[in-house]
């Protein structure tokens, strides 16, 4: 309890939610035991967030990269995702999400995807290649300080941290 | 938890009964708040809606409900103060007794009203013909001004004055109208100076915490993956044509700037026509009408024409604010405004139109009563012969409109827009297509029951039970639209803004109500009461029925402040304390608003330093 943000009763539900996800067989192990990617999407909260491949791949910490997730993984994910978390930790995990290519910078390549994920999927739901060209610039516009076509931690948390939305829409309540 | 149980031991026992009490009656609040939530109206109908076609349609459907309710409180209280009593008194329950109006002092030619009830066997279409003109049969019921007859109902011992209740209660559903509107206007107005955006940086909010994490159902992710698309390119439009209006030439204005005043010009012409069109019809309509009446021939041939005379103005109406509504539509595509701004001058034209036909009809309809061109209304001072009972004939108009106006709704979409679906669906030459399907036009539909709502509230004077029609008629019309909805149309290709689109059809409802308290407070205080049928027949005009009670009935003193009240001497010092209050108001509003530009200022003077010490701290590590 003490290295996450989480009370002792969410940690608890957690814990009964992940077993849930075990076959039967594997109930007792639930600590030590992972879940493959597919079947921790079909976690209800995870279902309907197109953000869904980049949570699994930034919390999981399995060294064969399948984006599997352990019982610690979920534990740190919902933390990171409480309410109590602090703006530091939500905004860098966040950083993190959206930075698709994992170059520790958003440049446009990674803002494209990221609008492309936030309309839909579908054809008909992008937007046109001009009206994604004039939304990276407006965007690039406010939040790139140093005028370098990229989006760096420091300048991405100080843009979240002007924007009343960030701490309550990203939130997952189990 | 914990920290809570660790406080209680130090606290003295009022503290802890008064922090349990405040705990349980917070708990039984939010469960009755719960509760009452299902008992609003059609409240899962409206969730679904919202969910599958967006908030436009849905502030559409909400204010469909508000004004359900509304007519419906307004039906209840003519309903026990007008209606109520004059039932009860005519069959002689509760041991009542009424006072008929003794018609002393007055002409008796002004007396003579021979409304034609049907007596003996009738045709059934006659019935039905009655049924949709108001005349005949239920010119004599309840439904009219005219039924109203008696003075004073006397119930055990009370005594309850007719007229001054009717006069009352028209007054307060005018005032609860009014008052219900504004406050539903300012609720909506602190809603939306809350969500009014930071100028800063919109575009980085939406993209970067545009998505709620918390959703978990698949269509409510659906819903906003489209409504976050559709808001990122409103404001990527807005934000194109604001540069291309910035980047006009002068030459570019000039031709813009002709081509609108051109366009008004047009506008303003087919205004006139539409005007002069009704103006023409009313009066042809009345005079056929009186004149059939009053030879009271009804022979087989001239029935159906005599139906289509009396729906004259209401068919002309309906389709002058159909002609108009598209011309509009039409003509402001040349006129190069914003897509937002297009909608609303759009709106407020339409709006012009449907409510200025109601006006005119009301104009040629007074003109006819009170044509005293030659001595037509000596005695009486309004056309006697051809009006005896004038209230009841404009009460007739308003139920036909109104009657017009359901079965339009009713009719127009079974037998236009569906069939139009079909042949689309079913039908794939290229003329059909080009045709395309109708669209949810928000603002079409909310001018249809704007215009009825100001029938409706013109008419209640006039016919004190039309609410519970417009009530029953605004019912049905929820569930029709909303299947309608379901099958026939689709989604408007225009993304609109909803938060203030809500204000506006508040602001232009209100519009509509104070342009009904003009026909009404015209009839009440200027025209003469007709004398010959309704409860103000012995006083000159209705509005004298106040005067006169307060000069019978209540003590002298009470009568004197009244009087000073009403007079010169006391309004003109009102109006200018009125003016000052105003004045001050504004005064603060615009020092607030300076207050709030100067922080707006100072933040961005904040954001500035900050950049400025996270560019240095940006050099220092590189």
């Amino acid at each position: 309890q003490e290295l996450t943000f989480l009370s002792k009763q969410e940690i608890l539900l957690a814990y009964k939610r992940f077993s849930e996800l075990l076959p039967k067989e594997e109930r007792e192990n639930a600590c030590s035991r992972r879940v493959p990617k597919s079947l921790f999407l079909t976690l209800p909260e995870l279902r309907a967030n197109p953000f869904q491949h980049r949570i699994c791949h930034v919390f999981s910490t399995s060294e064969a990269g399948d984006d599997s997730m352990s019982f610690e993984d979920f534990l740190n994910m919902l933390s990171v995702f409480s309410d109590s978390a602090t703006f530091d930790i939500k905004s860098h995990y966040a950083f993190r999400i959206f930075d698709f290519d994992n170059d520790g910078t958003l440049d446009r390549k990674d803002l494209e995807k990221l609008v492309n994920c936030l309309t839909g999927q579908g054809e008909e739901s992008q937007l046109s290649s001009m009206e994604m060209e004039q939304l990276i610039q407006n965007i690039l516009e406010e939040s790139d300080i140093d005028k370098d076509g990229t989006i760096n931690l420091s300048e991405f948390q100080h843009v979240v941290s002007r924007s009343p939305d960030f701490a309550s829409s990203f939130k997952i309540v189990l | 938890r914990d920290f809570q149980q660790a406080d209680v031991k130090y606290l003295s026992r009022w503290k802890k009964w008064k922090r349990a009490s405040s705990k349980s009656l917070k708990k039984v609040l939010s469960e009755a708040k719960g509760l009452s939530s299902y008992l609003v109206l059609w409240r899962h109908d409206i969730h679904i809606i919202e969910g599958r076609f967006g908030i436009g349609v849905q502030s559409y459907f909400s204010f469909l409900r508000f004004l359900v309710l509304l007519n419906f409180i307004i039906f209840i209280l003519m309903f026990s103060f007008v209606i109520l009593p004059t039932i009860i008194s005519n069959y002689r329950t509760f041991n009542s007794t009424i006072a008929n109006i003794s018609s002393n002092n007055i002409e008796y030619n002004c007396t003579i009203y021979e409304p034609s009830g049907n007596k003996g066997l009738v045709y059934f279409y006659t019935y039905l013909q009655d049924l949709l003109s108001g005349t005949g049969f239920l010119e004599v019921t309840s439904l009219f001004y005219g039924y109203y007859t008696i003075n004073a109902v006397w119930i055990s011992i009370m005594r309850y004055n007719l007229p001054l209740a009717y006069l009352l209660t028209t007054f307060a559903y005018l005032a609860l109208s009014l008052i219900w509107i504004i406050k539903r206007c300012v609720g909506t107005l602190k809603q939306k100076l809350v969500d009014d955006a930071d100028p800063f940086q919109s575009y980085s909010n939406k993209v970067f915490a545009g998505w709620d994490f918390c959703i978990t159902d698949p269509s409510a992710a659906q819903l906003k993956h489209c409504s976050l698309q559709k808001e990122l390119q409103m404001d990527l439009e807005e934000e194109r044509l604001k540069k291309k209006k910035a980047d006009r030439t002068i030459k570019e204005k000039l031709r813009i700037y002709s081509l609108r005043i051109f366009i008004n010009i047009i506008v303003l012409a087919i205004l006139l026509g539409c005007f002069y069109s009704i103006y023409r019809v009313t009066v042809f309509s009345q005079d056929k009408s009186s004149v059939s009446i009053r030879n009271d021939t009804r022979t087989d041939s001239i029935e159906a024409a005599n139906l289509l005379v009396q729906y004259l103005p209401s068919i002309v109406i309906t389709s002058a604010n159909f002609i108009c509504s598209l011309t509009f539509s039409f003509l402001i595509q040349f006129e190069d405004y914003s897509p937002v701004f297009e909608v609303i001058l759009t709106f407020m034209r339409c709006v012009f139109v449907y409510l200025a036909n109601i006006g005119v009809l009301l104009l040629s309809l007074w003109s006819q009563i009170s044509d005293c061109a030659t001595d037509k209304c000596e005695p009486c001072g309004y056309n006697y012969k051809l009006y005896p009972c004038w209230e009841s004939n404009v009460g007739q108009e308003m139920y036909k409109l109104m009657i017009f106006d359901f079965i339009v709704t009713l009719v127009v979409p079974l037998f236009v827009h569906y069939p139009r679906k079909l042949l689309i669906t079913h039908c794939s030459c290229k003329a059909v297509q080009w045709l395309g399907l109708k669209e949810f036009s928000i603002s079409d539909n909310v001018l249809e029951i704007i215009y009825g709502q100001t029938v409706c509230w013109i008419g209640t004077f006039f016919s004190p039970p039309l609410p519970a029609i417009a009530t029953v008629k605004f019912f049905i019309v929820f569930y029709i639209k909303k299947i309608s909805l379901k099958h026939i149309w689709k989604p408007a290709d225009k993304p609109i803004r909803a938060s203030s689109s809500n204000i506006f059809f508040l602001a232009v409802l209100l519009f509509g109500l104070i342009l009904a308290f003009i026909p009404v407070g015209v009839s009440i205080a200027v025209i003469p009461s007709s004398k010959a049928c309704g409860p103000f027949r012995n006083f000159y005009t209705s509005w004298e029925v106040v005067p006169a009670t307060i000069l019978a009935e209540f003590p002298g003193g009470l009568q004197q402040v009244l009087f000073v009240m009403a007079s010169e001497a006391f309004a003109v010092p009102f109006f200018i304390v009125l003016c000052l209050i105003m004045f001050y108001c504004m005064a603060w509003a615009r020092a607030q608003k300076r207050a709030v530009d100067q922080l707006k200022e100072q933040l961005g003077l904040e954001g500035r330093d900050k950049m400025f010490l996270i560019q240095k701290i940006a050099e220092a590590q590189r």
